[in-house]
């Protein structure tokens, strides 16, 4: 049977049976061509118009709500005692989570010599870096004084003042602009080779001046090449870390926190997983219709659907035992507060969110996910990320919330409700995710096309012998 | 500094990597050793017929990933022992282990710079001019589809009509004269 499937699909690759990671039949310079060509087109389709115009008026609601946030101070917000941290913390580790599918995708998946990331990783690349960049909106809001956020960092000041290096607070600071800062430069230095190709292509002098300024004056030297593929899997080796610790280290806000649901062991391994789930549905978010949309199928293929799936799969399943692990502690700890802390997770006033999160992430996805039909079905996937990242956000509500508003005196207990700044400041972030995606797929390749060539069967050298040609002219 | 005037050397465009592979090795085993490929993506077997087999990125790396774990420590340990004393649920001043974290990530902030950085600076970058741009067919090739040599004219065993000759019976698409 699925010998059959093998002969007929001419996307599936006969020898692995599996999905091809570009559509045979390419050239280096059909690939260059179709990627380039997104961003040099002269004219800028209607649709890019309208969605850009979109987001970024949702982006103005999150300025409006950041600016009545300067004014008014941080009592607009919903967060009270005990629930001093609300949307602005769930909001924090739910946008950063889903960065890590970016880093995931470029660093650890090009250690592990995955080729067929080579398609995704410039994207995901950049909603990491988005994703951060909204990510670290709310820390810096959460502060209260958003202007004086340099006090932050170690910086010598006449108040004779230092960070307080005990705290996981301000280790958060470290790693996630330790983060923010290697993404940015992977990211850009994973772009020169491309940036170069678009100053070669560019038809407006603007363009050709734009372009090349950013590519430094590369020209594909050989030794210039062998510098950057060290520079680039050194950075990879370096990310791989960094991006374990970010969330590792985000979770220990939580874990180190003496509070029933938060302080237990669990919390890095489990934080990262779930990070890498949300992520990898994000990706598959954007990916779906910045496939569809700019005919990006040849390239973007089934195989990597498939494959971010698998990879959901896996994490969704991490994710789920570190839940089920969560509930077993909290029986097997033998601890009072524990005990009640799940018990008003699970059937108290806020349970819904619980079974909420319990459906979105484990229910629906992890039943589903085994079918490979479904895992290659478009619509399929693209409704299931958006549930995926629904049920994240619930994670992290849970975490933050349940186990805030009713911890170990009753008479302290309250409860939590986000206010309209709240949901502004969350949706308005959605609007400048998806404004700075859009702006970057107009303006930068968003599939690293040097790394496709490398993909594809015409780079096999040949060191002569008398059908050495012909062997290349099959395979072109 | 050398002469910026006059030839920079003969650029040899090949339609296929191994043709340039081929021609690489047949120039170095003619004597050739001024000389640079120029291809859409990194090709192993140029580097290999060039002889350059290591670059010093790796260990600029390796001194700015060591540089940021002790000024990190360093600066962890004089903050919250020396210049801001505070006690902390009776932990120690010392307290190291809490240290570690601000440590490990400037680690990888330090070295992750050092390896963009020093990749840039080694390969002299920026520098937006230079002489192969010159050539007409280069700038629609070389990051697309086309694979080039360049024999440089300060090599001693460079003269026009010789290294053309030898580049000719080599199967390029072209050989062009790059000036500088």
């Amino acid at each position: 049977m699925a010998k059959q499937v093998m002969t007929i699909d001419p996307k599936i690759d006969p020898r692995t049976g599996e999905f091809a990671v570009i559509t045979p039949g390419q050239s280096f310079r059909s690939v260059t061509e179709k990627i380039a060509g997104v961003v040099l087109k002269g004219e800028t389709h209607a649709a890019w118009f309208s969605g850009a115009l979109f987001a970024a008026s949702v982006a103005a609601m999150f300025i409006t709500a950041v600016t009545w946030l300067f004014i008014k101070g941080v009592g607009i917000w919903g967060i009270t005692m005990p629930g001093a941290w609300g949307f602005a913390i769930i909001n924090f580790v739910w946008w950063i989570g889903i960065g890590h599918a970016g880093t995931l995708i470029s660093a650890i998946l090009l250690l592990f010599k995955q080729g067929w990331r080579n398609s995704i990783n410039r994207f995901a690349e950049a909603m990491t870096i988005f994703a951060v960049v909204c990510a670290g909106m709310f820390p810096l809001l959460h502060v209260g004084r958003p202007w004086l956020g340099y006090w932050l960092f170690p910086y010598p000041n006449t108040m004779g003042l230092w960070p307080q290096f005990r705290s996981p607070l301000a280790w958060d600071v470290f790693a996630v602009s330790t983060y923010a800062s290697i993404s940015l430069v992977f990211w850009y230095i994973g772009m020169i080779p491309d940036l170069g190709t678009l100053r070669d292509r560019a038809k407006l002098p603007f363009a050709k001046w734009f372009y090349g300024l950013l590519a430094l004056g590369w020209r594909g030297s050989t030794r210039h090449w062998m510098r950057y593929e060290t520079a680039s899997i050194l950075l990879a080796g370096l990310s791989t870390p960094l991006v374990l610790s970010v969330h590792s280290v985000i979770s220990f806000d939580f874990a180190v926190a003496a509070l029933a649901g938060w302080h237990t062991t669990i919390f890095p391994p489990y934080f990262v997983a779930g990070a890498i789930y949300s992520g990898f549905a994000m990706v598959l978010t954007l990916a779906i219709p910045i496939r569809k949309f700019y005919h990006m199928e040849d390239l973007v293929t089934e195989r990597h659907l498939d494959n971010m799936a698998k990879v959901m799969l896996g994490t969704g399943l991490i994710v789920a035992y570190g839940y089920f692990m969560e509930l077993f502690m909290s029986w097997y700890s033998a601890s009072h507060w524990e005990f009640f802390m799940m018990w008003n997770r699970m059937f108290g006033p806020m349970g819904w969110a619980y079974w909420m999160l319990i459906l979105t992430n484990i229910a629906i996805p992890l039943t589903t996910l085994w079918s490979r039909k479904l895992r290659v079905n478009v619509v399929y996937l693209f409704v299931l990320s958006i549930i995926v990242n629904v049920g994240m956000w619930f994670e992290r509500f849970v975490i933050v919330v349940t186990s805030l508003y009713r911890e170990y005196l009753p008479s302290s207990w309250g409860t939590y409700r986000a206010t309209r700044w709240d949901y502004m400041t969350f949706i308005g972030t959605w609007g400048l995710f998806a404004f700075l995606f859009l702006l970057f797929v107009r303006l930068l390749p968003m599939i690293p096309m040097s790394e496709i060539r490398m993909m594809l069967p015409q780079t096999r050298v040949d060191r002569g012998g008398p059908d050495a040609e012909t062997v290349i002219e099959e395979t072109v | 500094m050398p002469v910026r005037e006059g030839t920079y050397g003969l650029l040899a465009e090949f339609d296929t990597p191994g043709a340039l592979v081929r021609a690489t090795e047949a120039a170095r085993e003619a004597g050739y050793r001024r000389m640079d490929c120029y291809t859409p993506y990194p090709i192993e077997e140029c580097a290999v017929a060039l002889e350059f087999h290591k670059n010093r990125v790796p260990l600029l790396t390796l001194v700015g990933g060591l540089m940021g774990l002790i000024t990190a420590f360093l600066m962890e340990t004089w903050m919250s022992v020396w210049s801001y004393p505070m006690n902390i649920a009776g932990r120690p001043l010392f307290s190291w282990p809490a240290f570690v974290v601000p440590a490990y990530e400037w680690t990888i902030l330090f070295a992750g710079f050092s390896a963009a950085i020093g990749m840039i600076a080694l390969n002299g970058m920026p520098q937006l001019y230079h002489p192969v741009f010159n050539a007409p067919n280069f700038r629609d090739g070389a990051s697309t589809d086309k694979f080039f040599l360049c024999l440089e004219a300060d090599d001693p065993r460079f003269t026009p009509e010789g290294t053309r000759a030898f580049l000719e019976t080599q199967g390029p698409i072209s050989v062009v004269e790059v000036n500088h």
